[in-house]
């Protein structure tokens, strides 16, 4: 039980330590990556399968009993999200054998993605606060690199602003979880859970607002989402699609789990409707400026972080269950439109739009693939989108909350208009040229590397669309889970608890 | 001690957030060194500063005996500086490949990334 726990751990930091120091280091360490990636898919497979048998599971490091030792524990939406990011890895690593040229290969580049991976592995399955704050870091200096690689100057720019929020979140992060410890004498989350409930405190109540403040800063929610847009286009897309899939969502992970588990009760949480309903807001207007693909969806990105905030801000299970289906989707949907719009630049020469055009007649398997993606994107249904917009709009409703429906119902037609905007402009019209061969082809070496995981991620989000019961229902356990803590607690501190 | 610790806090982080106010990389990041001491100062604190023995076992016995500091805010500090002078290395070094790839340090004319349209600023190139 605590291998199936571990592997999906290990399995990527080995593949970056094999990258780095391994006899095919630098270029050709884009295969150790695959490889990893491919047993990192699997390990998580195993885990979610554990975890659907058995309900909680959790293993303590070194033998040391909870919560003395440090302990990692996966409930059903640290699984969901364990396969989620497992699975885009792979996706992502394919695309990068020929999205990540020699020269940022040299600089490692592959050993830091697989370090992302593990990070983010890691601060999906510790129970321990302290832990996640170590794993969100490992995360963050794996970022840095990614985010720089290459040194173009936009990159430098972006890096700097990226950089300097991310480590004053990163601040806060730390002084809440030193003041947490100092008013309980804990950092085992099953144990804070317990202690917290049965002695809240004023102190305790300011450190877990501070704590919300780091979160959201790393999750991308108003008014702390700037160094998002700032950086994200300017990477190689590559990059781009797993921070999307992986960085802002693991930051909306922590705030499920520790304001489920630990502050059910936060001040914070007072607020956080409005948050949600501003970041859907405004990210989605940010949007609206833009014609360059990159800033487009990067923009959508922080909008729909607004519809995962929602799910919690509402709190029934009904609306859990359907910010986590969201999440899902968005990880999967959103990571294939930034690889698309890497295809897009490859194809016409510009990320710009006003600059490109003429993909529906030079490349129609793209532009149907685009099309499929934008639709779910955009909750058109059945595809994938449609299902977890449907279950917050729902939750909305028997909330009376009237403003939440409105933004999301709202928010959605605006993000079909971004997605139309990109349909209009990339692929209707014809090339900005005039040219009558200014769309090139895929290099021959370059295609199924590039098109195999656009291909592969359309395909998933139809299923899911098409076929939503298993993730509804493994949300729907994940969000019990959530809202009664007790059989975490229990699989963590046993008899103990 | 703690009141004298917790104004060294203060203090600290004050000064850190004035320096990472001003329009220039170098002392944006040496504020940020100065607001992660800060930090670290806090967890320390937080875990209380008393001066019992060391929480060493005697050999023989099983368990400590009578008071003994805890060790573990010093642990988790310990680990917190480790990875802030990781972080506060790369921050210098993006300073330093900030000015010499974008030509300046100063934040408000780093336009590259986000150009505005119609501006005079540095981003015209990118």
């Amino acid at each position: 039980m605590s291998w199936s726990l571990f592997l999906p751990l290990m399995i990527p930091f080995a593949a970056a330590a094999l990258a780095v120091l391994g006899p095919r280091a630098g270029f050709e360490a884009r295969w150790i990556s695959v490889g990893g990636s491919a047993l990192h898919l699997a390990a998580a497979i195993n885990l979610a399968v554990v975890v659907a048998g058995e309900g909680v599971v959790a293993a303590q490091m070194g033998g040391w009993a909870a919560p003395v030792g440090v302990t990692l524990a996966a409930d059903a939406l640290a699984a969901i999200m364990v396969l989620a990011v497992a699975f885009m890895g792979l996706a992502v690593a394919v695309y990068a054998l020929a999205d990540i040229d020699r020269r940022r290969a040299s600089a490692h580049w592959h050993a830091l993605y697989q370090l992302l991976l593990a990070g983010a592995s890691g601060a999906f399955l510790t129970g321990d606060l302290f832990n996640l704050y170590v794993w969100f870091e490992v995360m963050l200096i794996a970022s840095f690199g990614l985010l720089v690689i290459g040194g173009d100057r936009a990159q430098i720019d972006g890096g700097v602003k990226y950089v300097a929020l991310n480590l004053v979140a990163t601040l806060c992060f730390l002084v809440a979880v030193g003041l947490i410890h100092g008013q309980t004498g804990t950092l085992n989350m099953a144990d804070l859970s317990v202690k917290i409930a049965e002695r809240p405190s004023a102190a305790l109540d300011a450190a877990s607002v501070l704590l919300f403040a780091a979160f959201a800063a790393k999750a991308g929610f108003f008014p702390l989402f700037f160094w998002l847009p700032a950086a994200y286009h300017t990477p190689p897309m590559a990059v781009t699609a797993i921070f999307a899939a992986v960085l802002t969502k693991a930051g909306v992970y922590a705030i499920f789990r520790v304001f489920t588990l630990i502050f059910p009760e936060s001040p914070a949480l007072d607020a956080l409707l409005w948050i949600a309903i501003a970041t859907m807001v405004t990210g989605v207007i940010g949007a609206g400026a833009h014609t360059d693909a990159r800033r487009i969806l990067s923009f959508h990105i922080v909008s729909q972080i607004g519809y995962m905030a929602l799910g919690l801000a509402l709190a029934t299970p009904l609306a859990i269950a359907g910010a986590i289906v969201y999440m899902v989707h968005n990880i999967v949907v959103k990571a294939n439109l930034i690889l698309i719009a890497g295809v897009q630049r490859r194809m016409t020469g510009a990320h710009d739009l006003v600059k490109a055009g003429g993909l529906y007649a030079a490349a129609p398997l793209l532009a149907f693939l685009f099309f499929v993606s934008a639709m779910a994107m955009a909750g058109v249904p059945p595809l994938s989108g449609f299902w977890g917009k449907l279950a917050l709009a729902q939750a909305s409703v028997s909330a009376e909350a009237w403003a939440a429906l409105a933004a999301t119902l709202g928010v959605g037609l605006f993000t079909l208009y971004s997605m139309t905007k990109i349909w209009l402009l990339g692929y209707l019209s014809p090339h900005a040229s005039g040219r009558a061969h200014a769309v090139k082809a895929l290099p021959r070496g370059a295609r199924l590397a590039l098109m195999g995981p656009v291909a592969a991620l359309a395909a998933t989000s139809a299923a899911l669309g098409l076929n939503p019961g298993p993730l509804l229902e493994a949300a729907g356990t994940a969000a019990a889970q959530l809202l009664d803590p007790t059989a975490y607690v229990a699989a963590v501190l046993g008899a103990h608890g | 001690m703690e009141p004298v610790l917790a104004l060294t806090v203060g203090v600290l982080a004050a000064c850190g957030v004035w320096l990472m106010l001003a329009r220039h990389l170098l002392r944006f990041v040496l504020g940020l060194t100065l607001l992660g001491a800060a930090a670290n100062l806090s967890v320390f604190t937080a875990g209380r500063v008393t001066a019992d023995a060391a929480p060493l076992i005697p050999e023989g016995a099983i368990a400590l005996e009578g008071a003994a500091a805890n060790p573990l805010p010093q642990a988790l500090v310990l680990t917190a500086i480790v990875i802030g002078f990781g972080l506060s290395a790369f921050a210098l070094a993006l300073a330093l490949a900030a000015q010499k790839r974008l030509g300046g340090v100063d934040p408000e004319t780093m336009r590259v990334a986000e150009p505005v349209k119609g501006s005079s600023g540095r981003g015209d190139a990118a």
